[in-house]
């Protein structure tokens, strides 16, 4: 029997032995974004909207010169849970863009003010054009981009991410990506329209440093810095991606409580049936 | 199926229909008088628990099919259409998609707890055999399903997955070009794997009723691995084991909506909200995390007809499990050695989900041939040996006498219906 033991055990650490040092050889990787406090992150996570319309500004003021966002509609812009506009704000925004629509009773295509129905439009008439432009680089359409890009959480956080509830990982990579230009370090060098970026997967991009101090005039005294853009524009973003973010966190709370009571009564139920079996 | 049943409606209607088709005698002796073993944990309560969640994959998914487009320039956009637009897209996409993961937990939960009380011994062969074929559609289903966003991952993914068929000599292919219905992934794939994806969820259904016929003919096992031998052993399955089962449901259903309301996105990759480019290949082609220990199973072995044999034959093997384990003895309770090897071989299982995550570079793909290498000697020639050399220990003479011990005991409270 002891010595059946001891076989098991010297097997079960010749096993994780040689799996251990053979893993160590590998990895080696670039930084993980820090994390910040978002105010949607959680359990009772809701968005600022302030915040949002401030983000939104940013984006029509900066990204919106190359990104699209054609998932999103502007009429989303006053649900419940979004940015706080009302239906007359909404039609001032949608006025301001010009759609294609068509074709009219000659057969053309013709363009026209915005209305609430539209999507936020495209901003290259294709994807060869938007390359042309850009080095024969692709500005990415930023709908969902909230929920398209990550990080590794290597072991154990990523078991703990579970427990904490912790999803923002997306959000986290675009502002460090936003605030994360700087100079290339000595010995490497750019190709032209290249970009260095600590927090880019290869750390060349093609986007140049969007922000900069008092780019974009900030109305209700919030600091016009690069790191509160890059937040504010970020937070937008994961509206933009999650735009029912607010009411599925809601949803999920009332649900928790049910089940939690029923999983009490359910409990006595079970226990008050056994009474007498064991 | 089996049972006592002396079910007798008051109703003058329901005798009338009884007579003609006793679905509700069925019913009744089924999930109601049908006797299960009074000493069953709460491992047990996962067959209930996994028949809620193809219902929730069925339910879900038929309105999901109402507002999705399985076509290529139109399924992502549909998608976000549902989480955008429906009336609850969000919570039926999220559910449907967190429930497959659930799903999987619990058949895998499922698979151990079988794995370590000796389910799959005389004779439940059958019985056993039926649940492998279960696990190999819900498999099939998943991948197909994951196909449909349209996004990075999925495109890659199928793109990898349908590629494996192309090992097998001489018709490999034949059957890649017919999976696909082309000469690469595209729209006629999309199109058949939403198809499938529909067809195959109520195949699983029919192969979960033959499941079910067939466990209740020979009986549930039990974590002593015994026999039933007297009434004493067992208790009625309404009231004792529906309100197990319920209550174990319902604890469920929390750790599935801390996924489905908080964490939605945990389990999937974040690649897939990039829409699927077939000119640009994603850094690391993942699966979902239910298929990484075949995946590391696969990349483990240095030739592609190789890996593909090993993946499947992994799977495979599990239909074999009877004849290789000839030990009497069920119930790793009462087999020491087993259960550390048990243990071990849980290990292995994870160790290689982890691996198979992991780039199929250096060090990562020395530790998978390691853990690959394992997982077939577990069941080659660990598990042949031990039935011959292991010395179990001494098994109680009955159910009652495990759970009670030696004590008379009063009688349970038998209605046979409540």
């Amino acid at each position: 029997m002891k010595k059946n033991t001891l076989l098991a055990l010297g097997i079960a650490s010749a096993l994780s032995l040689a799996t251990a040092s053979a893993v160590r050889a590998a990895d080696a990787h670039a930084p993980q974004p820090p994390r910040q406090s978002w105010s949607f992150s959680g359990p009772l996570g809701k968005f600022d909207k302030a915040q949002l319309q401030r983000g939104l500004k940013v984006y029509r003021e900066v990204c919106q010169a190359c990104h699209s966002m054609n998932l999103v509609a502007f009429r989303t812009l006053g649900q419940p849970g979004a940015l706080g506009f009302t239906e007359g704000q909404i039609k001032t925004i949608a006025g301001e863009y010009q759609i294609t629509d068509g074709p009219n009773d000659s057969g053309e295509m013709f363009q026209r003010p915005g209305r609430p129905s539209d999507y936020f439009p495209p901003i290259y008439p294709n994807e060869q054009a938007a390359r042309a432009t850009h080095n024969g680089a692709l500005p990415v359409d930023l709908s969902v981009i909230a929920k398209a890009r990550t990080y590794e959480v290597g072991f154990p956080g990523f078991l703990i991410d579970i427990v904490r509830q912790y999803q923002e990982n997306g959000v986290d990579y675009i502002h460090a990506l936003l605030t994360g230009y700087s100079e290339p370090p000595a010995g490497e060098t750019l190709g032209p329209g290249q970009h260095w970026n600590k927090f880019f997967p290869g750390h060349k991009i093609a986007m140049t440093p969007p922000l900069d101090k008092d780019r974009v005039e900030y109305t209700d005294g919030t600091p016009q810095t690069v790191d509160q853009y890059a937040r504010d524009v970020t937070a937008f973003l994961m509206w933009a991606a999650e735009p029912h973010l607010e009411s599925r966190k809601r949803i999920g709370f009332q649900v928790m409580i049910f089940l939690i009571v029923f999983a009490g009564l359910a409990y006595f139920t079970k226990k008050k049936v056994w009474a007498n079996a064991h | 199926m089996s049972g006592p049943s002396n079910f007798q409606p008051k109703s003058p209607i329901l005798q009338w229909t009884e007579r003609r088709l006793p679905v509700l005698g069925l019913m009744h002796s089924s999930f109601v008088a049908y006797p299960t073993p009074r000493n069953l944990n709460y491992w047990w309560t996962f067959g209930g628990i996994l028949s809620f969640c193809l219902a929730v994959q069925i339910i879900t998914g038929i309105v999901l099919a109402m507002h999705y487009t399985p076509t290529v320039a139109g399924a992502f956009k549909s998608v976000e259409h549902i989480m955008r637009d429906v009336n609850y897209g969000w919570l039926l996409r999220y559910v449907h998609a967190n429930g497959a993961s659930m799903f999987f937990i619990a058949v895998y939960i499922h698979i151990f707890r079988g794995l370590y009380y000796g389910s799959y011994k005389e004779p439940r062969e059958i019985l056993w055999i039926l649940g492998v074929i279960i696990f190999l559609l819900m498999m099939a289903t998943a991948f197909m399903g994951y196909v449909l966003p349209w996004g990075q991952m999925s495109f890659w993914g199928a793109t990898v997955i349908t590629n494996l068929f192309s090992a097998i000599p001489g018709v490999g292919q034949k059957i890649v070009e017919l999976l696909w219905g082309g000469y690469s992934v595209d729209q006629p794939t999309l199109q058949r794997f939403f198809s499938l994806h529909y067809l195959l969820p109520f195949m699983i259904a029919g192969v979960v009723v033959l499941h079910v016929w067939a466990l209740h003919e020979v009986g549930q096992n039990n974590p002593a691995g015994i026999d039933v031998k007297s009434d004493k052993d067992t208790v009625p399955f309404t009231p004792y084991a529906t309100a197990k089962d319920n209550f174990a449901m319902v604890c469920f259903m929390i750790f599935f909506a801390w996924f489905v309301f908080y964490i939605p996105n945990y389990l999937g990759h974040a690649d897939n909200y990039i829409p699927a480019n077939p000119l640009q290949t994603p850094t690391h082609i993942v699966p979902e995390w239910y298929f990484l220990p075949f995946y590391a199973i696969l990349r483990a072995i240095p030739s592609k007809l190789g890996g593909v044999l090993a993946m499947f034959g992994s799977i495979a093997l599990l239909a074999f499990l009877p004849w290789l384990d000839r030990s009497k003895i069920r119930s790793a309770r009462y087999r020491p050695l087993f259960r550390q090897f048990f243990w071990i071989f849980v290990i292995t299982c994870v160790g290689l989900g982890w691996l198979g995550a992991k780039p199929a570079e250096g060090g990562y793909v020395i530790a998978s041939r390691i853990l690959t290498a394992w997982y077939f000697l577990h069941f080659l020639v660990v598990l042949p040996l031990l039935s011959y050399y292991e010395r179990p220990k001494p098994l109680p003479a009955s159910i009652a006498e495990s759970v009670l011990g030696n004590q008379p005991m009063a009688p349970a409270n038998v209605k046979g219906s409540s």
